[in-house]
């Protein structure tokens, strides 16, 4: 753990702060919108620390009170974060060997907490991102959430702020490294017209997840033409 | 309103859901070894996935357009990341950019 801290460098130490404040400020949105929804005060913090993944939590604690049946809604809410299969498989390795780390980094992954991994170069400052990140959001999300339920409707509309988009300029700005790859990029330009293209038709969370069709371009790039790209590429300047 | 039982069974249920699906990749991937070519292919299916969420928070709200005034703090974000501003820059004007126009009534 020790590591952790000393890897961590002052910028992404401050990256990382800011964005677990900007989370701070959604989590009180969650507790206050599902105190005022007529949940009671412990729901949304038990599920804030049991479910731990906010664009699944306002889906489901919204369709229950909107009267919902609650199976569609544990469905809705897994149908949301389905992608983090997906997103395990990329950032596995940061969390370590141990099992009771790999337990608790598990619970930790999130878009945020992955983003940060991912963009990251070497594997010690991978490992240093992502737990850093899991934790520090994991903390002060908890901490908004039970501020806003008990602090009522202090804030309930996190938009007047514009954190509504905040959230995909903190994906975007850590992703952007990475489509410097041309396969990357394509693969993901593709996935993001497959999104866009599905959204109208099918419920939240299966768009993002059809994206991933666009890795096929990845696929069949790296067929033809990735190898001998990474070969000159890894030749000495 | 949900009872209480039926609200704490639906929150395990999907916390242990959510859980299988966190762990299923790190726990999967401990007992394989794996090519670089599949680590690669795993590197860009994240980026995928996080560009698809970019795209899909930025631009929609459910399955409708969200407005202008969160796309335009986005696409200022983007372009400041791109220009190598610093991260705290990008994330502030992002919001800053979208919180001033919903002032000046852009929806």
């Amino acid at each position: 753990m020790r590591s952790i801290w000393r890897t961590l460098d002052r910028d992404l130490a401050r990256d990382i702060a800011l964005v677990c404040l900007a989370d701070a400020l959604v989590g009180a949105s969650f507790g206050a919108i599902a105190v005022s929804s007529g949940f009671p005060l412990w729901l949304p913090m038990l599920i804030s620390v049991v479910v731990f993944a906010g664009a699944a939590q306002f889906m489901f604690i919204g369709l229950i009170a909107s009267g919902g049946n609650p199976v569609a809604a544990v469905v809705a809410g897994l149908l949301v974060n389905a992608r983090h299969i997906p997103f395990g498989f990329a950032v596995g390795d940061a969390l370590g060997d141990r099992p009771l780390g790999r337990i608790a980094g598990a619970h930790l992954m999130i878009d945020e907490s992955v983003a940060f991994a991912m963009a990251q170069r070497d594997g010690e400052r991978r490992r240093a991102a992502y737990w850093a990140c899991g934790i520090g959001l994991f903390v002060c999300w908890n901490i908004g959430v039970v501020g806003g339920a008990f602090g009522g409707t202090a804030i309930t509309d996190t938009d007047v702020f514009g954190l509504d988009a905040a959230f995909p300029a903190v994906l975007l700005a850590l992703v952007l490294p990475s489509l410097k790859d041309k396969t990357t990029r394509l693969a993901a330009l593709t996935g993001v017209l497959i999104a866009l293209a599905a959204t109208p038709f099918l419920p939240a969370g299966l768009p993002v997840l059809m994206a991933l069709a666009g890795v096929l371009v990845a696929v069949l790039g790296s067929r033809d033409g990735t190898n001998t790209r990474r070969d000159t590429a890894e030749e000495p300047a | 309103m949900t009872g209480a039982v039926t609200l704490i069974v639906a929150t395990l249920v999907l916390g242990a859901g959510t859980f299988a699906f966190r762990v299923a990749g790190p726990v999967l991937r401990s007992r394989v070894e794996l090519s670089p070519r599949a680590e690669k292919l795993m590197a860009v299916s994240a980026v995928v996935l996080l560009a698809a969420l970019v795209a899909t928070s930025a631009l929609l709200e459910g399955h409708e357009f969200a407005g202008f005034a969160r796309p335009a703090g986005v696409a200022v974000g983007g372009v400041l990341a791109w220009r190598k501003a610093p991260f705290v820059v990008v994330v502030l004007a992002a919001a800053g950019t979208a919180a001033g126009l919903r002032l000046l009534g852009v929806p």
